[in-house]
């Protein structure tokens, strides 16, 4: 799988088509790889991949290539690239760029556009793709002339990655391609007039935010995605040590923040633990670290954290005050700005606060599923819970959308940042399985597993065709409930049990590995998942293993929609014969 | 927190697809757009918009900084609570005898609106000035019957040296911070 990168040679000062300074500027950026798909309006590019400095690899729909980029870019802080075609082959494109968007991963995908003089005549294959991701990208660039290729790549690049990172689409049309220019490759920053993203921190509240850490009697830290993109796992460490803060994190917090440290909570919001929910209902103080209060993770606004002051450290002013009102905001780059708080900040000992979230824990203990006993069915949290042991929590995981995602994000405790990635803001199923092949790329020397549900890997699945023709080596866990299981559970929830559209047939996922070539194995019991995992760790290619799991299980705790965030379901305690896992102590009795 | 309308001079990059951006934003974060208005100014490759938006004090600053994370947008000031000179500019054409000519252009005189074509049976007027003063000629013409009418968007400066000319130190994130 780790593939020899071409030497390259800088042809600045040379002749090129269009076609071909596409993938120069690719190298010139540093891009090795790109995932796409042949077309039309691209066929001009492609055939100048002969011999160019980047290797491609085909997927079998534009939306995995899309995702493949994403997973690469989340695996690895690198910008990662899709290509596709015009019309369709764009549109397709559109979920994974959306998927990206909210989640602010730095992706950049080259479509082809038809040759410029038939713009807006409705040609073949011809569809405003600047205009449809106009919403959904940071930018996006229509390129008609040859010349403008190479400068506005750079600038693409530069655009997706600084700041507060994201999709941008490069459409460039067929007569641009094949048009001929000296090759020019400026090696000076970027610099662009209406946008010059700013990373140290604005006009200073920092002491009014120490005065409120040090004052504080109940404070929390509340953990995101930014800690991860900027970097600032050290320092967020560095602080919550040195003024005893108790953290939580949101789900594209996890790993920001070892989950093994006397001082991480897991994860708040809709499926957190019951007593990081809590504390936060109860805490006199908010530290909101790159994190934007989405409503997975407050619940009912007006009941949120009501208590609380807060500060809200964030590089995106458009967040300040966007859903929560906080007190101290502090605009910049995270790591910069508690550097800047870290040495100000008291040394302190919260012992009263850390020992009421203990008691709010409960016995925690039997949230540990070791304990027990193995009655011979096959939870989700157990093969979660397994694999995160016999991985030894070391193994980069991707995961899809549901409840898989949510048991996930529960049971395997991330230690290490960038080895979860999720698609958190759009919540988009399909994602797994081409964001681990765009993983495993970015970082060939990982173990990579794919979690994914039965619906969700039956969206994408056809990428195991690019698994085998690439000669990926992953692992695909699917957790098979024979049900579309997060909406069968608010069904069961919220919807008088009415399993409308849920129960869903699949094929049988061993043989359907065995059609791709690859190996399947199918998995009943618990004391089956040590010998399936160790087997595939240990084949050459990828294994896709089906978990026939328990079909009604559901994920607790759960704050619903528009629920306070204190007000918790929790696991009913009797009476559910298939549910030996407990959230609390308070449950167990 | 008390809707009231705001206005934001936008220097934007005079390029294709620039009002789309903007109106998109406006429509994607469901910001209500009074009027927009949109032209050239004096710096070649510099457009100059003045959005006027109903919104409260929260909204403004997160219109603010959503328009400043634009990458064809310069510059943003919003200068609703700042001494400016806004402009409206209206066309009307009222139906009028040759009789009642007189009349209608005393009337326009008094709102200080010009006399733009004059046909047997019509009268063009041109009228700069605040929304509240062209409503008022509008009002009084409206007895004479108004057969036409257009106006522009609002257009704003605000007043003395220290105007709301293109700042060029307007960092994208970060910078000001739209405090509560």
């Amino acid at each position: 799988m780790p593939h020899q990168r071409p030497p390259h040679r800088d042809r600045r000062g040379e002749t090129l088509t269009g076609a071909e300074i596409i993938w120069e500027s690719l190298a010139q950026e540093g891009v090795d790889i790109v995932f796409g798909y042949p077309g039309g309006a691209i066929m001009p590019a492609y055939d100048a991949l002969v011999g160019a400095p980047v290797r491609h690899v085909l997927v079998r729909h534009e939306q995995g290539a899309a995702h493949m980029a994403d997973g690469y870019a989340r695996a690895s802080g690198r910008v990662g690239v899709a290509v596709a075609t015009s019309g369709p082959g764009a549109t397709n494109l559109v979920t994974g760029i959306a998927t990206a968007m909210l989640d602010s991963i730095p992706i950049v995908c080259i479509t082809g556009q038809v040759t410029s003089t038939l713009i807006g005549t409705d040609a073949f294959q011809e569809t405003d793709i600047t205009g449809v991701t106009l919403p959904i990208t940071k930018h996006n660039y229509l390129v008609t002339r040859v010349e403008d290729i190479a400068p506005t790549i750079k600038e693409a690049f530069y655009v997706a990655r600084s700041g507060r990172p994201g999709p941008v689409v490069v459409d460039i049309t067929k007569d641009a391609q094949q048009a001929k220019t000296v090759f020019a490759w400026d090696d000076a920053p970027v610099k662009m007039r209406g946008y010059r993203p700013d990373h140290s921190p604005g006009p200073a509240s920092i002491d009014e935010a120490v005065r409120l850490i040090d004052g504080a009697q109940r404070p929390m830290v509340l953990a995101g995605h930014g800690i991860v993109a900027a970097g600032a796992e050290d320092e967020l460490r560095q602080i919550v040590e040195k003024a005893d803060l108790p953290v939580a994190l949101t789900l594209l917090g996890l790993g920001g923040f070892p989950a093994s440290h006397p001082q991480s909570l897991g994860m708040m919001g809709m499926h957190g633990e019951a007593w990081v929910n809590t504390a936060i209902q109860e805490a006199d103080l908010l530290v909101a670290l790159g994190m934007r209060f989405d409503d997975r993770v407050t619940g009912h606004l007006d009941n949120y954290a009501r208590g609380a002051k807060k500060i809200h450290v964030e590089l995106d002013p458009a967040e300040i005050n966007k859903v929560v009102k906080v007190d101290v905001p502090l605009v910049g780059d995270v790591r910069e700005i508690l550097r800047a708080l870290i040495p100000r900040v008291s040394q302190r000992q919260r012992t009263a606060w850390r020992a009421h979230i203990d008691e709010l824990k409960g016995h925690s203990a039997v949230r540990d599923i070791q304990t027990l006993p193995d009655e011979g069915r096959l939870h989700a949290a157990h093969v979660i819970h397994d694999l995160w042991r016999l991985t030894g929590g070391n193994a980069l995981v991707v995961t899809d959308v549901g409840q898989h995602q949510m048991w996930e994000a529960q049971y395997y405790r991330h230690d290490h940042p960038r080895k979860l990635v999720t698609s958190g803001g759009l919540g988009t199923m399909g994602f797994a399985l081409p964001a681990a092949i765009g993983a495993r790329f970015a970082m060939p020397d990982e173990e990579v597993w794919v979690v994914v549900g039965d619906g969700g890997f039956q969206m994408t699945a056809c990428e195991l065709s690019t698994i085998a023709q690439e000669g990926v080596k992953i692992h695909v866990a699917i957790i098979n409930n024979g049900f579309l299981g997060m909406v069968r559970q608010w069904q069961e929830f919220f919807y008088g049990g009415r399993y409308v559209a849920t129960p869903m047939k699949s094929p049988d996922f061993v043989k359907l590995a065995e059609a791709h070539g690859l190996e399947g194995l199918r998995v009943r019991q618990r004391s089956e998942i040590e010998g399936a995992v160790a087997h595939a760790r240990a084949a050459v290619g990828t294994v896709v293993i089906d978990f026939r799991v328990e079909q009604e299980d559901s994920v607790y705790p759960m704050v619903a929609a528009g629920s306070p965030l204190g007000e918790m379901i929790r696991r009913p305690a009797q009476g559910r014969k298939h549910n030996p896992i407990y959230e609390t102590g308070e449950d167990e009795e | 927190m008390a809707t009231a309308l705001c206005t934001f001079v936008v220097h934007v990059e005079d390029r294709p697809g620039v009002l789309d951006r903007v109106a998109s934003l406006f429509r994607r974060r469901a910001f209500n757009i009074d009027s927009l208005n949109v032209g050239r100014t004096h710096e070649p490759g510099v457009s100059r918009m003045t959005i006027v938006a109903a919104a409260d004090r929260d909204t403004a600053l997160r219109i603010t900084a959503n328009l400043r994370k634009l990458v064809n947008v310069l510059d943003v000031q919003e200068i609703t609570d700042k001494p400016s000179v806004t402009r409206t500019l209206a066309l009307l054409k009222i139906d009028v005898a040759p009789e009642r000519r007189a009349e209608a252009m005393q009337l326009a005189e008094v709102f200080r609106a010009r006399v733009v074509d004059v046909s047997p049976s019509a009268l063009m007027l041109e009228i700069t000035g605040t929304q509240d003063k062209i409503d008022g000629l509008v009002s009084v013409l409206r007895p004479f019957g108004i057969t036409e009418m257009v106006q522009t968007g609002v257009v704003a400066m605000t007043r003395g040296a220290d105007g709301t000319a293109l700042r060029d130190a307007n960092p994208t994130p970060g910078g000001d911070v739209p405090a509560a």
